[in-house]
């Protein structure tokens, strides 16, 4: 599924009863956020903030792969990405 | 109990620059106190081995004539969604177990720099997802008023290691009220500051349109010291905020005099009936404001329509980009990694380690923030949440057009017990709604101890917010009040907090 | 894999009318990255860099980072949105784009979606033969590439079959600029030139602006071809199909023509085409089905909440449209006309892709003729034996030293050809492999005399036909002459030699 996680029959069905909320929550929201008003996607307006193109120090390959599951010739390891029935 | 650990960061840094203590001494009284203490508490999941060591070289800079800040060599406390290079940074979370960041938070750094020493790691909940740090998957943390109560959270470490006497100083992180909510229901103090006024650089993100870095301390004045070293711009992070701020020490000192309350117009908000809160929450909040009124204040009713649509539009805009931010943890580059038996497919590996490494609450949030960004439901449920900050926005407009602050109670109830309301998301959630519109909309607020609650004892937290970068003002408005409920108690509210089991255990670093 | 049934390209446009789309990524060659000050492999500096180590915190999604836009990215691709004619967005913003796949660091690629940089523009395209075309553009949007995969332990290397896979994460994050058509319609039978044309359109432009190595053999380019077919008088679109990554002009228009030519067998005998993403593979000319596209693809787009608007004021785009550089097709007429160049002439170079080329050995000091010449003559025959690329094989100031040589009389041009052998195998600049070569023409008169003696001897007849007035018998002592020299003479010396020998 999208999120990548296995979920119980447990976990499903507790999660049903909260998907409820969040349809209230929709309904709640939808009483006041009418067409008419802006969305507002960041508290602080601000734009164009840039970084000048200057090289800094890149992380070295140890720190890179320091906390890798598992690496192989100074690359990240991962098992097969397609199943056998593709 | 050793005197040391009883002194706030401003006495403590002022001891530590005369020579009367050094940081040695300081960081070890704590660290003793941690060993004796935090068995119960559990507000540490890493005490740091370095400590004594990163003491003695500010020992050493000062030996050497270098001139450090006012809190150099005070131990700091640091909440465990910020990464750190010399110790391990989880989130709370099983799936980052063990994980060692390259690099340090900005915060963190700053902090190092001012030559504060890192005393450890706090406990908190999952990926900062919760208001009582029992998601944590290490295990609660124990509010020391009542060690079968949350200490609040999801910063419930910070807040119980500051209200311990563990640290002086910590560092906390606030999506929802995850400093201000545990500083209510510890008796301590918390600051949220305006969004972007502290880097978030090297804060796990949780939901980065509301997540800020800020103080967990006793005194504001502590909050102010500890401000002063962390804010500011910092070019890492886009967002941050690039101007110019004043002391944030000297507007607590200026605001301790009291001056400050005279003619201050404080805004209560008419939206919020004393019914919603917990009788002794809503007694002590009244009874602060009669302080402040008798200093000379004027208390404004207010209006803000929209601040009941808060929670609302919060639980939708966090899961969303919680769902986003927590992708990246996928046993490819770092982190736990399972791997299913069979031929499994690196979806499987994802999937297995994704179950086996969230808990509930986390896996809970990132479902519901997947289904409320899927194709076909983004308009009603992100881009209308996204609306609710505007209408926020406008209602804090009108209101500072009113008031210098506005005043609410910062939670509904004192500290809970531990397993009381787990089962119960939804009034889980409620705990943060007075704390909510402030990072919906970008504005400060901090919240300070305003008493006990008469029927339980518990503590109490008043929460004062400012207009957007007026954060200054809410360390004089908070050092005022402080200052004159604190005379008129006799002594700190933590004086009241009854004395903690001293263990007998090991003193050492390490993983807890 | 099966190959699919291909019906005659002729047959299939007489059928079906074929509407295209081009995707067309182009890697900027900043010095950072787009959202990190890591070093960007697309810049030649930093190319070929041993894997991972061209990394920040954000390209690997490390927690707590965090992503800051690299200002000359967004400059480049303002001037590339002018320079495809485009609108610049008063107000533009990054959004992520949410899928899992092990070389996106983060599991989600900050692009753009509603609000692009740049928007509605057109590119003028010149097929082979001149003829002109616009060819529309919807926008062009700023986003982040991702790392690469290496599948191993299958036996073609491919993704299909592998048992394991290593990612490097160097490309992470390299500025992309994508650059996306409305649907291209009147392309007929012609529509795999428009691809090919297409992207040398683009090519040149990114070239021109001098904001990406634009070297599709590198990736710095890279295309997704979308065509559909709908059968004569069909007024609905037909179901499309992306062919993604094609690295080489030649390919794309392989790769239009293959897909036409497949979608249209299949249409014929009443199949209907799914909507997926088709891989091009170089050695086979086919296209295989990739990932199947379809509403269930739920990127789940949202605003990037780590960064703000993008809001380039009037001024700066007014200063960078100002500093554009001349449009490509300008150029050209203006250089054709500098040059001299006929019409066949100029295609010759046009098409050959060798304009740079050709101006620069010019710019270095050799006659435009000449230039052209070298360019479209020996090193292209060359270039085509080796399966290389005529530019970059050698460079212009070496051509036109090696002109200067012929002109100066030290080699004829059969000797500088092999010259040219020796600066294309790396022995050197020409003058070095003369030398080393031991190439040079022999202008000692005492060397020639002497094998032009030796020769009248070897055929004293020959020197009485001369003196006869019998000239042309002087040929057969010519070649004496220059087979004893081992070919290193000039030939018209030789014979004003022999004329004077005869002469005495
Ligand atoms: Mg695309
Ligand atoms: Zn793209």
């Amino acid at each position: 599924m999208l999120a990548r996680i296995q979920l119980s029959d447990g976990e499903v069905t507790q999660l049903t009863g909260q998907l409820d909320a969040i349809v209230d929550n929709i309904a709640k929201v939808a009483q006041v956020a009418t067409p008419d008003v802006a969305a507002t996607s960041h508290p602080i307006a601000m734009s164009n903030v840039y970084r000048p193109d200057e090289v800094g120090q890149p992380l070295t390959l140890e720190q890179v792969l320091q906390n890798a599951p598992d690496a192989a010739d100074g690359r990240f390891r991962v098992t097969a990405i397609l199943g056998e029935e593709q | 109990m050793s005197d040391i650990i009883r002194l706030t960061a401003a006495e403590l840094g002022e001891k530590i620059s005369t020579g009367e203590i050094s940081s040695v001494e300081a960081t070890q009284a704590h660290l003793d106190r941690i060993a004796a203490v935090d068995g119960d508490v559990h507000a540490f999941l890493h005490v740091n081995e370095h400590a004594l060591a990163a003491a003695a070289e500010v020992d050493a800079r000062r030996a050497a004539g270098e001139q450090l800040g006012p809190i150099a060599g005070v131990p700091l406390a640091v909440k465990d969604v910020l990464v750190t290079t010399d110790m391990p940074s989880t989130s709370g979370s099983k799936i980052l177990e063990g994980y060692m960041s390259p690099f340090d938070a900005t915060v963190v750094a700053r902090s190092r720099a001012a030559g504060l020493v890192p005393l450890g790691k706090t406990n908190m909940d999952e990926f900062a997802m919760g208001s009582s740090t029992e998601f944590s998957a290490y295990g609660p943390t124990r509010n020391p008023w009542d060690l079968d109560r949350i200490p609040g959270g999801s910063g419930g470490g910070s807040a119980a290691a500051v209200a311990a006497f563990e640290a002086p100083l910590a560092l906390g992180s606030d999506t929802g009220g995850s400093i201000r909510q545990p500083a209510h229901v510890t008796g301590t103090v918390g600051i949220k500051p305006t969004y972007g006024g502290v880097s978030r650089y090297g804060a796990i993100a949780l939901a980065s349109s509301l997540d800020q870095v800020g103080p967990v301390t006793r005194t504001v004045l502590d909050a102010g010291l500890l401000h002063d070293v962390i804010g500011g711009h910092d070019p890492q992070d886009s967002t941050s905020l690039a101007q110019e701020w004043p002391s944030f020490a000297a507007a607590a000192r200026e605001g301790a005099t009291g001056q400050v309350l005279k003619g201050l117009r404080v805004g209560v908000i008419k939206e919020l009936p004393d019914s919603g809160f917990q009788a002794g929450v809503a007694a002590s909040f009244r009874e602060s404001l009669a302080v402040m009124e008798a200093q000379g204040a004027e208390i404004v009713e207010i209006s803000a329509p929209h601040f009941e649509y808060g929670v609302a539009a919060y639980y939708l805009i966090l899961p969303a980009e919680a769902s986003s931010n927590l992708a990246k943890f996928d046993s490819v580059r770092f982190g736990l990694r399972v791997t299913p038996d069979g031929n499994p497919t690196v979806e499987d590996v994802m999937s297995a380690t994704r179950d086996a490494g969230f808990g509930p609450e986390v896996k809970r949030r990132i479902i519901l923030g997947t289904y409320a960004l899927s194709a076909g439901y983004y308009d009603a449920y992100y881009g209308s949440a996204q609306k609710v900050r505007t209408l926020i926005q406008q209602d804090f407009d009108a209101a500072f057009a009113q008031v210098d602050v506005i005043a609410t109670p910062s939670a509904p109830t004192t500290a809970f017990r531990i397993g009381e309301k787990v089962d119960d998301p939804l009034q889980m959630y409620l705990n943060d709604l007075t704390t909510i519109p402030a990072n919906l909309a970008g504005v400060p607020g901090i919240s300070i101890p305003s008493g006990v609650a008469a029927e339980d004892g518990l503590p109490v937290g008043i929460q004062f917010l400012a207009p957007a970068h007026e954060d200054a003002r809410l360390y004089r408005v908070g050092a005022a009040l402080e200052a004159a409920l604190v005379d008129s108690w006799g002594a700190p509210l933590l004086s009241k907090a009854p004395a903690l089991r001293q263990a007998q255990g090991p003193k050492q670093g390490g993983t807890r | 894999m099966a190959t699919a049934k291909l019906m005659d390209f002729d047959k299939a446009l007489e059928m079906f009318e074929p509407v295209l789309g081009f995707e067309v990524h182009v890697e900027l060659n900043t010095r950072t990255k787009m959202f990190s000050d890591a070093p960007n492999p697309a810049n030649d500096e930093f190319h070929g860099a041993e894997p991972n180590t061209l990394i920040a915190p954000v390209d690997l999604g490390l927690p707590g980072s965090l992503p800051v836009v690299n200002a000359t990215a967004v400059r480049s691709s303002i001037s590339l949105g002018l320079a495809l004619g485009c609108s610049i967005a008063e107000s533009s913003r990054f959004a992520r784009k949410n899928y899992f796949y092990p070389d996106l660091g983060k599991n989600y690629q900050i692009s753009q979606y509603d609000e692009p940089i740049a928007f509605e523009g057109s590119v003028e395209v010149e097929l082979e033969d001149g003829t002109l075309v616009t060819i529309p553009v919807e926008r062009a949007h700023m986003e982040e590439d991702a790392g690469k995969l290496t599948h191993m332990g299958g036996a073609t290397g491919r993704i299909q079959g592998a048992e394991y896979s290593l990612v490097d994460y160097n490309r992470a994050g390299v500025p992309l600029v994508e650059i996306v058509t409305k649907p291209i319609f009147g392309a007929e039978h012609r529509a795999p030139e428009y691809a090919k044309a297409y992207i040398a359109a683009i090519r040149d432009i990114v070239r021109g602006l001098g904001i990406s190595e634009a070297r599709l053999e590198r990736g710095n380019l890279r295309c997704d071809a979308n065509v559909s077919l709908r059968p004569r008088g069909q007024e609905k679109l037909g179901t499309r199909t992306e062919t993604k990554n094609v690295n080489s002009m030649r390919s794309v228009e392989r790769a239009v023509r293959y897909e036409i030519q497949r979608q249209a067998a299949i249409l014929a005998d009443g199949g209907t085409i799914i909507q997926e993403t088709r891989h091009w593979h170089e050695d086979t000319g086919t296209t295989s089905p990739g990932r199947p596209k379809s509403d269930a693809d739920d990127y789940r787009y949202f605003p990037e909440p780590d960064l703000l608007p993008v809001q380039p004021s009037r001024e700066l785009v007014e200063e960078l449209r100002a500093a554009l550089p001349e449009q490509p097709l300008a150029r050209r007429r203006r250089l054709k006309a500098d040059w001299g160049f006929t019409d066949l002439e100029f295609q010759d170079v046009r098409n050959g892709g060798l304009i740079d080329e050709v101006e620069a050995t010019i710019a270095a000091g050799a006659a435009p003729a000449a230039a052209r010449k070298w360019w479209t003559g020996e090193i292209t025959r060359i270039a085509n034996a080796q399966e290389r690329e005529a530019p970059g094989l050698v460079s212009p100031a070496d051509v036109a030293a090696l002109q200067g040589l012929v002109d100066a009389g030290t080699l004829t041009d059969k000797l500088a050809r092999q010259v040219l052998e020796g600066v294309i195998a790396g022995e050197g600049s020409p003058q070095q492999v003369v030398d080393s070569r031991g190439l040079a023409v022999v202008s000692d008169d005492g060397a020639l005399i002497a094998a032009i003696d030796d020769a009248f001897a070897a055929q004293p007849d020959v020197l009485a036909k001369i003196k006869d007035g019998k000239v042309q018998a002087a040929g057969a002592v010519i070649g004496a002459v220059m087979k004893a020299m081992k070919g290193q003479a000039d030939a018209a010396r030789v014979r004003e030699l022999i004329l004077e020998r005869a002469a005495q």
